[in-house]
């Protein structure tokens, strides 16, 4: 904040009144922002508690077969949370691996032209709208994947995620690198004047010195990969199905329907305002909110450590 | 960084010195997996939209039979959109920016108010898209799908970005500027006008206008407030029905129909992609011209 620094000398006498309207207007608009999240948590909790009316938080949290619009209606939505962390999974082995290393790269190897290209060229796999993702991933990954794995369905959870894997790259890489660039010289100068070459000094003086904020960046990756829709919806389909764990390749090569997957499904049909159904779309989309907020809270919480460590 | 320190020349070290050059490999080939990837995606839609991408479909309406089709009416939707949400963004977003910079003190409000701010940035699409559900269509009754409620949930979506853009934007104008602009007697209000937000605006633009770039690619949201997946015309009013690009390529990209996974689609998505690329352009230009150096 710039006035930390620069003592407010504005003249006092005559415009005080102005003054205040400015001010008020300004911090109206920067209230907005709690505004928002209050009406994001109002409006959730309010249908969602008639739903809860209806159907016990139990029997919700619990219950392993959704079907909201056919007979028999069932709200379980354990089928659409594990659908969810399959998806999370296979995207988290691309991507924090990836991500790892291409921020190592780019904060230890690659030279200051080097970076200033591959840096943007890498935000860009963010830039791309998920809906895009999601047709390359149904159109062109599972065709390739196809040849092989010959049992792949067309909807499948494979290709949806490592699309949604390759998509959320940026968001390890960018922030992994700024926790890597924030590591003091003198730490690597120490490690090279013992000897150590640069993997070394990478792999066990850099890394080891941002691991917040390198964890921080999974955390938010992951959370990205929870709440991520369009590609899931499209390249994954809509089969709620909970996760057979004594069938590993069938997780993977088969349909599967995640939490956001779900909602698109239920806001794209007909369901009205009094349905059961309806009022279930607020509950998955209360129980996304709680879990992505929490985890982009303690995303902001671990990465200020080191931003403490390092200032 | 700290290149120069490497020794270089010793005879000592060899086995250390193979498993650094396997180990640059590997990242240098991680940070290019991802680009090379979706190059080659890039490559494969742009070859199946050839044929496709000409001037009928970007002219005609949808149409069952994929050689009549057409995105003109989504096409024109995405980008009547996206003016109404820059209308609304922008003032929105600098003034929250002004205050946080200029006015707010250090105190817990404001800590409060900047981490909600960072918090909403990570909120699912899918989940603004049922603020947007349960505020504007069921309580205030905007109407399913209008122009006006999309304008207001997208908005909402990318307000979290643009402040924290304006805010950056705004952070980089020295002190010494407003310090000069007391000195000659100016107030607050009028160091704001006449030297914080002309020299922080090329910055705020550059930000306000990537982040219209990812509000013309949201389809969750738009199909949560019920916007409709096929329109045939243009929308005339803000309570007007519309279509937006994603929204039609989503629904094609259900058609089983060859001609449309691998033609149709392909020219939508190029259209798409072309366009958020002329956006994100006209923002590195923009940043181009102004750059100045950080002092």
């Amino acid at each position: 904040m710039s006035d930390a620094t620069a003592p407010d000398l504005s003249r006092r006498s005559g415009q005080n009144t102005r003054e205040f309207v400015y001010r008020a207007v300004f911090f109206t608009c920067a209230l907005l922002s709690i505004l928002t999240t209050a009406a994001i948590v109002v409006t959730l909790l309010g249908d969602a508690i008639t739903f809860f009316a209806e159907v016990s938080p139990i029997a919700f949290l619990t219950g392993t077969t959704w079907s909201p619009a056919n007979d028999p209606v069932s709200f379980g939505v354990l089928p659409l949370i594990t659908g969810t962390l399959v998806i999370t999974f296979g995207a988290a082995a691309i991507a924090l691996p990836v991500g790892l290393l291409t921020a190592i790269y780019l904060a230890e190897y690659a030279s200051d032209r080097v970076r200033s290209i591959l840096k943007p060229a890498i935000e860009v796999l963010a830039g791309v709208p998920t809906v895009v993702y999601g047709y390359f991933a149904l159109v062109y990954v599972t065709p390739a994947l196809s040849v092989v794995f010959p049992a792949i369905s067309t909807f499948n959870a494979l290709s949806a995620s490592i699309i949604v894997g390759i998509m959320i790259i940026p968001m390890v890489s960018s922030i992994s690198e700024d926790a890597m660039s924030s590591v003091p010289d003198s730490l690597r100068e120490a490690s090279y004047g013992l000897g150590a070459t640069r993997f070394t000094v990478s792999t066990s003086v850099v890394v080891p010195a941002s691991i917040s904020g390198i964890a921080s960046s999974y955390i938010l990756a992951l959370s990205r990969a929870i709440g991520e829709t369009m590609a899931v919806t499209i390249a994954a389909g809509n089969t709620p199905r909970l996760v057979d764990l004594t069938d590993p390749a069938g997780i993977f090569l088969n349909s599967i329907q995640t939490m956001t997957a779900a909602m698109v499904q239920l806001g794209a049909s007909d369901v009205t305002g009094q349905s059961l159904a309806y009022r279930s779309l607020f509950a998955v989309g209360l129980t996304l909110f709680v879990i992505t907020f929490a985890m982009n809270l303690i995303s902001e919480w671990v990465a200020s450590r080191y931003r403490e460590e390092y200032r | 960084m700290a290149a120069e320190t490497q020794t270089e020349g010793t005879d000592f070290g060899e086995v250390s010195r193979w498993k650094d050059r396997i180990f640059e490999s590997v990242t240098l080939a991680a940070a290019l997996f991802g680009i090379v990837t979706l190059a080659v995606l890039l490559v494969y839609v742009t070859i199946d939209a050839v044929g496709w991408l000409d001037l009928q479909f970007l002219t005609s309406p949808p149409h069952p039979l994929p050689e009549e089709a057409g995105i003109f009416p989504a096409l024109v939707g995405s980008i009547v959109l996206m003016v109404l949400i820059a209308l609304i963004t922008f003032p929105l977003g600098v003034g929250a920016a002004v205050y946080l910079e200029e006015y707010a003190s250090d105190g817990r409000l404001t800590q409060f108010i900047q981490l909600n701010i960072a918090n909403l940035a990570g909120v699912p699409s899918v989940v603004y898209g049922l603020l947007g559900l349960g505020l504007f269509v069921q309580l205030i009754n905007f109407g399913y799908g209008t122009l006006l409620v999309a304008g207001f949930t997208v908005s909402l979506l990318i307000l979290p970005i643009v402040i924290i853009s304006a805010q950056e934007a705004i952070r980089s104008v020295p002190d010494s500027l407003r310090e000069a602009s007391y000195g000659m007697g100016a107030t607050k209000r009028q160091t704001i006008r006449n030297v914080v937000l002309p020299r922080s605006l090329p910055g705020i633009m550059t930000g306000t206008i990537l982040a219209l770039g990812r509000a013309i690619g949201e389809t969750a949201p738009l199909i949560m407030i019920g916007v409709p997946t096929t329109v045939f015309g243009v929308p005339n009013g803000l309570f007007a029905k519309f279509s937006a690009m994603p929204m039609q390529i989503y629904t094609w990209s259900s058609y089983p129909d060859t001609a449309f996974q691998y033609g149709v689609v392909s020219a939508g998505v190029v259209t798409l992609l072309v366009v958020l690329l002329s956006i994100n352009s006209i923002a590195i230009l923009i940043r181009n011209k102004y750059q100045t150096v950080r002092s």
